[in-house]
């Protein structure tokens, strides 16, 4: 087992005279890009804002709820904390985070293709994607909303007195980002890879993103008419969602969730992508099983349209759909495990590093697992009568989203920001930061599974006095899990501009994207390559310069 | 501005380039499918939780002006498909005057519906305040049929006897309501139909431009197809919206 | 690549099937077949709609990936239609009788913006 840092050490090396951030400079040069790799760029800036914007919320929850009589903040005000909060982290971050950052950026790399298929319509996305959060700001700024991020209605659309339809507007403009990026990256992976590129020598990474865009697709045009009807009732007076004029609240909970349901497979098949890039490389083994987690990413991204009813269990809907949907929400775990699995097997007498992105990949492989574990939970019938609505529904999902979808985030990051910036961040400070980062984040969100379990609600401002205990336990680990984020914004930054030169392939690892020079120049690849390996074959790549023996190709065929 | 016909940077064939292009307006319109089917739910839902009033509404709808748009977006539909055909087989003279009827048409469609719209506007079936199923039977213009009106008159009053509500004043008030949802639903589907038109207009003006300008030619019409394409797609919008809306109740009245 | 270019003939039958189908569908609506009049115009339709997409769309022309797109769009429509009438067709309240929402008076909403 190593210790020691993959890290090629030897003589110093230079950046390349060329590459992607030094054509061109000048804002326009930016604004106008139509460079995949700047494009990324443009949302690491972006979607990073609204993460700031996200956590500020999150911040005045968390303070707010030290105290068990909330006095802190008025319920009126507490209530917009905790939509905006949710708002600004969903539509804003976790949706776009993985796609649009590094999948923007390296899946045309991956598969030895000059571009994405439809750069403009790449920079398109980018522009409506600020226009849509320009409209959430402003709502934002006159006085924010207080309707919670599922926008129930009738609250939304009749009883708030808070800025709602341009929130609505805001992310019913936002969805078309998300829509255009998936039609973006299937039409790339469908038409664009270089010869030899088959389906099954695709690194996962991309197969996840194929799922995750089909998701998108089907998905997110839903909400855009659901938020669209929304808006068009609480303007107009409509009658749609409104009791009192014969509509029902239902519909609205039924339009909403089948897209915001497959929502959350959108922010973790990536992070499931980034996991299954770096596991290999440091364990520096074939993942395990190719074929079903290719095929497990599908059938998430499938199966995830048959369960939304799940989160309707206390509605009042048909108890014979709530059991179908409750049976479904069991199917949908089955693809998860197996590839938890196969990450599993992977390491399984590989060679074991502990860099970076490895420790956020443990972090992933056992946060995911608990929050996966307490959605089962939550989809039986009898458990969620006593637990929805409370904090362990919270709890399951920060679980999923922050150690699951976050922790890929940030692997991915600091995996791929030798290949993005051509620096290396520094290793024993990133080391920590991802350790302070998983402390912070268990002593936030466990205690949360408790206070659920015991009973108290969420979105709630004030609390029974006996729970005290854990809410403050919560709190003091928000601070550090703060911490934990503020640290790789610090060093990473840094490492762009002064980090030490990386190199190609400083891992090593074997994707295509690590055989162009460190960054890379504006047209990716100067000759198409032709692929002849397959995928994370550490055996037959002499150039990667390790010393694995070379095995005759086909030997592990069946995994 | 880039002149059509030639290779994209980021592709390495045309072929590659054309097949991008087409599979990313199918794709687009799998999310346009979707898009119109959250509305295509909501009437489901609602039609099936107020089945009479729905009807009803239907009725109010003028079957006639409905049908003449159906044929006339069918007939933009082929009038299309033959514009590809005259790109595909180098027909530079038929080519704009397939495009020019296939504008010409959605604008007979368009017109046709603000005449649809402007009569329910008069009729005070648009939703908001001035709402009134009534208003039509009991302030009738000169042109009005009178076997029409009565026939309206007995099928509002059938309707009223399904409302669960207890006084007449509070059937009329609860059937005013459901109706609405109607019309709502009306306005709200053939509104985003028509604006799909208006988008489709659009892009037939571009195209006809291009096409004067000896542009498309059996080895590159990539723009033609893609704009039929989303053309047929909103036939197909309307094929549904035209069973769903205006077929309803016609057997009663 | 060479494309398929389909004959005006064939566009034309398909144009005449549109019509009669659109005529077809007003004269069935215009007579009491009681519940399978919904059945009927629906089934016109997808009949108009499925020619549309074979034909002027060049559907059957297509490679197989265009038909899977089709397809999907297809599957997910009905997927959302059906699973969610699932629930409004078999609410059952704790006496088993089967509900609709109940038909409530309209009570004047002011607006809000």
């Amino acid at each position: 087992m190593a210790t020691t840092s993959t890290i090629h050490t030897g003589p110093a090396l230079k950046l390349p005279e060329k590459h992607y951030l030094n054509t061109g400079y000048g804002i326009r040069s930016w604004l106008l890009t139509t460079d995949h790799k700047r494009i990324a760029l443009l949302y690491l800036l972006s979607v990073t804002f609204f993460f700031f914007i996200g956590g500020f919320f999150a911040m005045m929850i968390r303070l707010s709820l030290l105290t068990p009589d909330g006095r802190l903040l008025s319920p009126d005000t507490y209530n917009r904390m905790f939509t905006m909060h949710g708002v600004s982290m969903i539509f804003f971050f976790l949706i776009p985070s993985i796609p649009a950052i590094l999948g923007n950026f390296f899946i045309p790399l991956m598969i030895g293709a000059k571009d994405l298929a439809f750069p403009k319509i790449n920079l398109l996305s980018w522009y409506i994607y600020i226009v849509g959060g320009a409209f959430t700001l402003y709502s934002m700024m006159a006085g924010g909303l207080d309707t919670g991020w599922t926008f129930y209605t009738p609250l939304s659309t009749v009883y708030s007195n808070s800025a709602v339809a341009p929130a609505v507007v805001g992310i019913f403009i936002t969805g078309f980002s998300s829509i255009l990026t998936g039609l973006n990256f299937l039409v790339t992976i469908h038409t664009m890879r270089a010869p030899g590129m088959t389906w099954f020598r695709l690194p996962l990474f991309v197969w996840a993103h194929y799922a995750t865009s089909v998701v998108m697709i089907l998905g997110t045009p839903v909400v855009a008419i659901t938020l669209g009807l929304a808006a068009m009732e609480r303007v107009f007076g409509l009658g749609f969602f409104n009791p009192a004029m014969g509509g029902d609240p239902i519909l609205f909970q039924h339009l909403f969730w089948f897209y915001s349901h497959p929502a959350v497979y959108i922010m973790i098949l990536p992070a499931m992508g980034v996991i299954s890039e770096i596991i290999p490389t440091f364990a520096r083994k074939k993942l395990f099983g190719y074929h079903f987690v290719a095929a497990a990413s599908l059938a998430i991204a499938v199966i995830g349209f048959l369960v939304w009813a799940h989160h309707m269990f206390l509605t009042g809907q048909s108890t014979y759909a709530a059991l179908a949907f409750s049976f479904l929400t069991f199917l949908v775990a089955i693809p998860s495990a197996v590839k938890v699995f196969n990450w599993t097997a992977t390491l399984f007498g590989g060679s074991i590093s502990f860099d970076t992105p490895m420790l956020y990949a443990f972090g992933f492989l056992g946060l995911f697992l608990v929050g996966g574990l307490t959605g089962l939970f939550l989809g039986c019938l009898g458990v969620d009568m006593h637990v929805h609505d409370t904090y362990f529904v919270v709890a399951h999902f920060h679980y999923i989203m922050v150690g699951g979808a976050v922790m890929g985030y940030l692997g991915g990051l600091h995996f791929w920001w030798p290949k993005i910036t051509g620096r290396m961040y520094p290793e024993w400070l990133a080391r920590i930061a991802a350790l302070v980062l998983f402390v912070g984040f268990n002593l936030t969100f466990f205690p949360q599974f408790v206070l659920g379990y015991l009973g108290m609600p969420r979105r709630y401002h004030v609390y029974p006095p006996e729970f005290q205990v854990y809410n403050v336990m919560s709190t003091a680990g928000a601070s550090i899990l703060a911490l934990g984020y503020l640290l790789p914004m610090i060093y990473l930054t840094w490492a762009a501009f002064y980090g030490r030169v990386a190199g190609n392939n400083p891992w090593p690892a074997t994707g295509l994207e690590w055989t162009t020079p460190s960054p890379p120049p504006t047209e990716n690849f100067e000759v198409t390559p032709v692929v002849t390996w397959e995928a994370y074959d550490f055996h037959n790549r002499p150039e990667l310069g390790l010393d694995v023996p070379s095995q005759p190709v086909g030997a592990h065929e069946h995994d | 501005m880039h002149r059509t016909g030639e290779l994209y940077g980021q592709f390495e064939t045309l072929e590659q380039q054309k097949d991008s292009a087409t599979l990313g307006m199918w794709i687009f319109l799998v999310t346009e499918v979707l898009f119109f089917g959250g509305l295509f739910l909501t009437y489901t839902v609602n039609r099936h939780l107020y089945f009479t009033a729905f009807g009803v509404g239907g009725n109010m709808l003028d079957l006639k002006l409905g049908a003449t748009n159906t044929v006339v977006l069918i007939a933009s539909s082929f009038t299309m498909a033959m514009s590809v055909w005259s790109a595909q087989t180098d027909r530079k003279k038929l080519l704009p005057l397939f495009l020019i009827l296939t504008f010409l048409l959605g604008g007979v469609f368009l017109g046709i519906k603000y005449v649809e719209y402007k009569q329910k506007f008069d009729h005070h079936l648009v939703p908001g305040h001035s709402f009134d199923l009534t208003y039509r039977i009991n302030h009738p213009a000169p042109g009005d049929s009178p076997k029409e009106l009565a026939a309206e008159r007995q099928e509002i009053e059938d309707a009223l006897k399904t409302e669960a509500a207890g006084t007449p004043q509070e059937q009329l008030t609860a059937l005013n309501a459901h109706a609405q949802l109607f019309f709502s639903l009306y306005f709200g589907m053939t509104g985003l139909h028509a604006l799909h038109m208006i988008i489709g207009a659009g892009l037939l003006i571009w195209v006809i431009r291009e096409s004067f300008k000896g542009r498309f030619t059996a080895s590159y019409n990539t723009p033609i197809e893609i704009v039929g394409l989303y053309w047929h797609f909103v036939d197909i919008v309307w094929i549904y919206l035209f069973a769903l809306l205006y077929l309803i109740n016609r057997h009663s009245v | 690549m060479t494309e398929h270019v389909v004959s005006p003939k064939i566009y034309v039958v398909i144009l005449l099937a549109l019509l009669l189908g659109t005529y077809l569908t007003v004269t069935a609506a215009l007579h009491d077949f009681g519940l399978w009049n919904i059945v009927i115009a629906l089934a016109i339709a997808t009949t108009k709609a499925t020619l549309v997409v074979l034909f002027f769309m060049h559907a059957k022309y297509s490679p197989k990936r265009t038909q899977l797109v089709v397809a999907c769009a297809v599957f997910w429509l009905a997927l959302l239609l059906f699973m969610t009438m699932s629930d409004y067709f078999t609410r059952v309240d704790y006496r088993g009788i089967r509900y609709p929402v109940s038909q409530n008076v309209f009570i004047h909403q002011p607006h809000r913006s």
